[in-house]
């Protein structure tokens, strides 16, 4: 996946040399090893700023509106979730696809850092990818790794690694997973009794530090006041109450339903090393169950929780 | 799939109730209500999202 970079920065040096696109988002290098960040690109002279490795967790769809010039084209370095996520904006009239240029990743999935820190008790100092061979060095030691070792939960599960939009491919497509049991997290916690879920859901969010990280994080959090953030009515306590902290997963993750790509920037982003894709694990198990449905793959169809349908599922209605 | 994630969290699924009652439907709301009351007065107190305002 190395490789895609140089084609990635010749593709985007290309558009903003011609001016067909005046932005270009894409990942860059972070303050310490493994930390990739996005940034914006403005000159052809900057496109060596870019990089792509399986550091660069986070869903780029998420600073398109933001980012957007005020003229013209906005290029993004899009993943297979994060292509997906473009098409939930555009089916959501956040952007419009002629002020779009995408540029599509094939994609082998992103490492979890945090599988990738607990082999060290030291600070990480480089972190280097060579094909499916990832080498981290501390001052202490230096650890070589399968990239399918340490790939986060989200990847492992993923179907859709190919952009599903894309005006240039930067690399050749890779071939997609199929999966027996896609869902095997949700059904281990639907295996248990209620009370050892709620249990589960407890243990789960017990570290929660209200930060609202994995609501940044995500490409479908747009709204200009989130519920959190509310004064009147105030929906939620701002507090660590249990109760309140239950109110704020819960409806953060309904407000996915039917519109998450499980692309995990919200877990990436969780300072305490939360699993918030537990309570949208469901919710999108449940989407493709009642609705035959995965969210941001086809531009012409209206989401299931936005749309009325004859055969809809009704018997929870009295 | 709002009562599927409550009960998949390990809320009581029959604290969530969904009907559809127009206005000349009297005898059926009464019997809606009568049933929702029923069901979750079975289940006791919910505690799970309520806050505890002695701490």
């Amino acid at each position: 996946m190395d490789t895609c970079i140089e084609k990635i920065r010749t593709i985007c040096a290309d558009l903003l040399a011609k001016g067909e696109v005046q932005k270009v988002i894409g990942f860059g290098e972070g303050s310490i090893p493994m930390a990739s960040r996005p940034i914006a690109v403005t000159s052809k002279d900057d496109v060596e700023k870019l990089v792509f490795n399986a550091t660069c967790g986070l869903n780029l769809a998420n600073y398109v509106a933001d980012a957007m010039p005020k003229e013209g084209k906005l290029a993004v370095v899009v993943k297979g979730c994060d292509s997906r996520n473009l098409v939930t904006h555009m089916v959501e009239n956040q952007v419009s696809r002629d002020r779009l240029y995408i540029i599509g990743v094939p994609c082998t999935g992103m490492v979890d850092k945090r599988k990738i820190a607990d082999l060290f008790e030291d600070e990480i100092t480089e972190f280097t990818e060579e094909g499916d061979t990832i080498t981290i060095v501390s001052p202490q030691k230096t650890e070589t790794v399968s990239k399918q070792d340490v790939l986060r939960h989200n990847c492992q599960v993923c179907t859709h690694r190919n952009p599903v939009v894309y005006d240039v491919m930067a690399g050749e497509p890779v071939e997609e997973q199929s999966l027996d049991q896609p869902y095997a997290d949700v059904d281990k916690i639907a295996e248990m009794d209620p009370e050892e879920r709620w249990a589960h859901f407890q243990e789960l969010t017990k570290n929660c530090i209200r930060c609202y990280a994995c609501r940044n994080a995500c490409p479908l959090c747009y709204c200009p006041t989130c519920f959190v953030d509310e004064s009147a009515p105030q929906w939620v306590g701002k507090g660590q109450d249990k109760t309140d902290i239950n109110t704020f997963h819960f409806l953060r993750a309904f407000h996915c339903a039917g519109r998450c790509t499980d692309c995990g920037a919200c877990v990436e982003a969780c300072p305490m090393g939360i699993n918030v894709r537990d309570f949208t694990r469901k919710l999108n198990k449940d989407a493709l169950e009642l609705f035959g449905w995965e969210a941001g793959l086809d531009m012409e169809k209206r989401p299931p929780l936005d749309v009325y349908s004859p055969d809809d599922p009704d018997d929870f209605i009295k | 799939m709002m009562g599927n994630l409550l009960d998949h969290m390990g809320v009581e699924r029959d604290r969530l109730h969904f009907s559809w009652i127009s206005s000349a439907e009297a005898t059926k709301f009464v019997d809606v209500v009568k049933e929702i009351s029923d069901k979750v007065r079975a289940l006791d107190t919910g505690k799970k999202f309520a806050k505890d305002y002695t701490k």
